[in-house]
């Protein structure tokens, strides 16, 4: 009876293994979990389509991924903000080739409160944003807040500032286009995944964060669109760099990241908050995959810059339905050119 | 823990009363090797756990020195790190957590062991084993749901209403912060406390009480005056218990102490703890120094808990050495 049983585990092992030695390929990834849902549906999907390619991802964190892919442990990296010089660097000096950013898909951090008494949609403006989560507007009927929202019956009550207390691709976005907007933000606080608050309440997660704005009075916060409009969470419009109140929506930001692409790098390390054009959403932003431009295995290598092409092309068309914004045609063609650095 | 000391003293004697040879056919020897290397494997894990934290926060050790205790500011932007908002913050939610847990669990045990019926206090038994075994995140989202709200609505305005004169209960009340932080602890704790304690208490020898009543006294007074006395040992054990699992939960604080780093005598106010911030950044952290920051808070976290627990030998020998039951 054992032998039996021993004789057929010797047979499976043979055939796992020879299963894997005829081309199974297993492709690793880790980074960002902004982007973990559409990268999810992406990879089951390709690998649908092509059976021998596998591609795994973990959401651990931008700066896990950039970690992880710096240090070589996994063969391809994501990340909600582009790599700065100092991480690029850092790149080039252990692999001795760059790394290169690829953006797929769009985001946007939006506005949300909740102000007992207050159902209409309300504007803010750079000003106000600034202000607000710089501690200096302190009451929601202040003139900065209500002089954009002309009709709305603001209380004089305190506002309760509430921010992400976990390191976030969506606070990166936030504060980039804070920094942009204000000189005070730029200088005093900064952008990044996480920050040194200089008011409010930390929530844990997106979820944290809308529980405390849901059950506190007079708050207000900011998530990601894709988490707003997928639990209905009311949001406001906010003043882009045209002068015009725009409400987040996948047209919005999918026009911001358009309107940017004339200026594009070639290295598409771009930050498109605050952008030009009059239907732009200001708090956009694109996420990136991080690639390295030299691979050893040439078998990943082609394996990899295939699912690319394919994410660039056929991907797109699964974006929206998970509230991501898909990326501008001149944006995926500059890519696809792009992708001949990667060898 | 006496009885189990008292056990491993008397195998001695007779063990080495016998050649090796006779050990080794007897499976002494070999299950005294076996053991010995399982109790070695918990020492040289904690001994890794230090040196991996050691040299993972080098640089941040270098730059901050002993200033990393004593700064405030925590700026991932400019590269200025500080535990001592985060240092507080555990302290302050850990000691409010057993200035509640600690009378309520050992009043339950005691009543648990002494007083209730049998079936009772096993009943009763079952369920706090059970409190004990849910997860920390189920209490984070209770602390969210029912009590945020019930501190903000109620308990908070009342308080600052009545004792507002007190800094430690004045400011806007939130329903977040310390004092709610400290209070899903003290629930989380409480089971350890009641079940430790309880299984001590029963484990005094029943001349003990007999003795007592013998002698004359109440039933309250044997129980007061004799067994609990007897049990000391176990029960600081329990708060000592208690006491690392408030210190190190992670979960069920960040979800409802604001997550700000803040060092105010208002109770009301936000506040962060050590495990929830290195929970909160380190998946995001981006940059060496950063790490590494947050790996010298793990480092703090660690020193915190050696020290509290040097501190808790001292006082069970001192306090064992006028009682009766530490032996």
């Amino acid at each position: 009876m054992l032998r039996r049983f021993s004789a057929l585990f010797v047979v499976a092992l043979a055939t796992s293994v020879s299963l894997y030695s005829q081309g199974n390929l297993l492709i690793n990834g880790a980074g960002a979990t902004f982007p973990n849902p559409i990268y999810s549906k992406w990879f089951d999907d390709y690998h649908k389509a092509n059976a021998n390619i596998q591609i795994n991802y973990q959401p651990v964190g931008s700066g896990a991924g950039i970690k992880q892919v710096t240090e070589g442990t996994v063969d391809f990296g994501g990340s909600d903000g582009p790599m700065n010089d100092e991480q690029m660097k850092a790149y080039q000096d252990k692999h001795g080739s760059p790394i290169l950013h690829f953006p797929t898909v769009l985001g946007a951090a939006v506005p949300t409160y909740n102000i007992p008494g207050v159902s209409q949609t309300l504007n803010f403006t750079p000003e106000a944003l600034a202000g607000i989560f710089l501690g200096r507007v302190t009451k929601w009927n202040d003139p900065l807040i209500a002089s954009a929202n002309k009709g709305v019956n603001l209380p004089a009550k305190d506002i309760v500032v509430v921010h992400r207390s976990d390191g976030s691709g969506t606070t990166y976005i936030w504060t980039d286009y804070l920094s942009k907007v204000s000189d005070d933000w730029k200088n005093k606080v900064g952008k990044g995944t996480s920050i040194n608050w200089p008011v409010g309440l930390g929530g844990k997660g997106s979820e944290g964060v809308t529980g405390l704005v849901k059950q506190t009075p007079n708050s207000m916060a900011y998530v990601e669109l894709t988490y707003a409009a997928q639990n209905n969470i009311p949001f406001g419009a906010v003043k882009n760099s045209a002068g015009s109140f725009v409400k987040a929506d996948l047209a919005s930001v999918t026009a911001a990241a358009a309107n940017s692409s004339k200026d594009m790098p070639a290295d598409f390390r771009v930050s498109i908050t605050n952008g030009p054009g009059k239907t732009a959403y200001p708090i956009s932003s694109f996420t990136w995959l991080l690639i390295p431009s030299k691979f050893s295995d040439a078998a990943k290598r082609d394996a990899l810059k295939t699912f690319i092409k394919w994410a660039l092309k056929d991907g797109q068309n699964s974006v929206e339905a998970l509230s991501y914004g898909k990326l501008p045609k001149e944006v995926a063609a500059k890519e696809l050119k792009a992708l001949d650095q990667v060898q | 823990m006496a009885a189990t000391s008292t056990t491993v003293h008397g195998a001695g004697p007779i063990a080495g009363s016998r050649s090796f040879i006779d050990r080794v056919r007897d499976g002494d020897e070999i299950a005294r090797l076996v053991t010995f290397v399982f109790a070695g494997v918990t020492v040289l894990i904690t001994l890794l756990l230090v040196i991996e934290l050691w040299t993972g926060s080098a640089a941040s050790r270098h730059k901050f020195g002993l200033n990393f205790f004593f700064t405030r500011v925590w700026d991932p932007n400019s590269g200025d790190f500080g535990a001592l908002p985060f240092i507080y913050g555990t302290l302050v939610t850990s000691a409010i957590a057993l200035a509640i847990a600690v009378p309520l669990g050992i009043g339950a045990a005691i009543f648990l062991a002494e007083l209730a019926p049998a079936r009772v206090s096993d009943t009763l038994q079952f369920f706090i084993d059970l409190l004990a075994a849910v997860p920390s995140v189920i209490y984070g989202v209770l602390g969210v749901f029912i009590f945020i709200p019930l501190m903000r609505e109620y308990i908070q305005p009342a308080l600052s209403n009545t004792l507002g004169f007190i800094p430690l209960f004045s400011g806007p009340a939130y329903g977040i912060g310390f004092l709610t932080a400290g209070i899903v602890l003290a629930i989380m704790v409480i089971p350890y406390i009641i079940s430790v304690s309880r299984e001590v208490l029963l484990s005094v020898p029943r001349d003990q009480r007999e003795a007592a009543l013998a002698l004359g006294s109440t039933r309250w007074e044997s129980t007061w005056k004799v067994v609990v006395p007897f049990a000391r040992t176990g029960i600081m054990g329990s708060i000592f218990l208690a006491l690392a699992r408030a210190l190190g939960e992670t979960m069920a604080v960040t979800m409802v102490i604001g997550n700000t780093p803040n060092i105010s005598a208002s109770l009301f106010s936000p506040g962060y703890s050590i495990a929830a911030v290195i929970a909160n950044e380190f998946t995001e952290a981006t940059g060496d120094l950063y790490l590494q920051a947050l790996i010298e808070l793990g480092l703090v976290l660690f020193l915190l808990t050696f020290i509290l627990n040097g501190l808790a030998r001292i006082l069970i020998v001192a306090t064992s050495q006028r009682g009766g039951g530490g032996h």
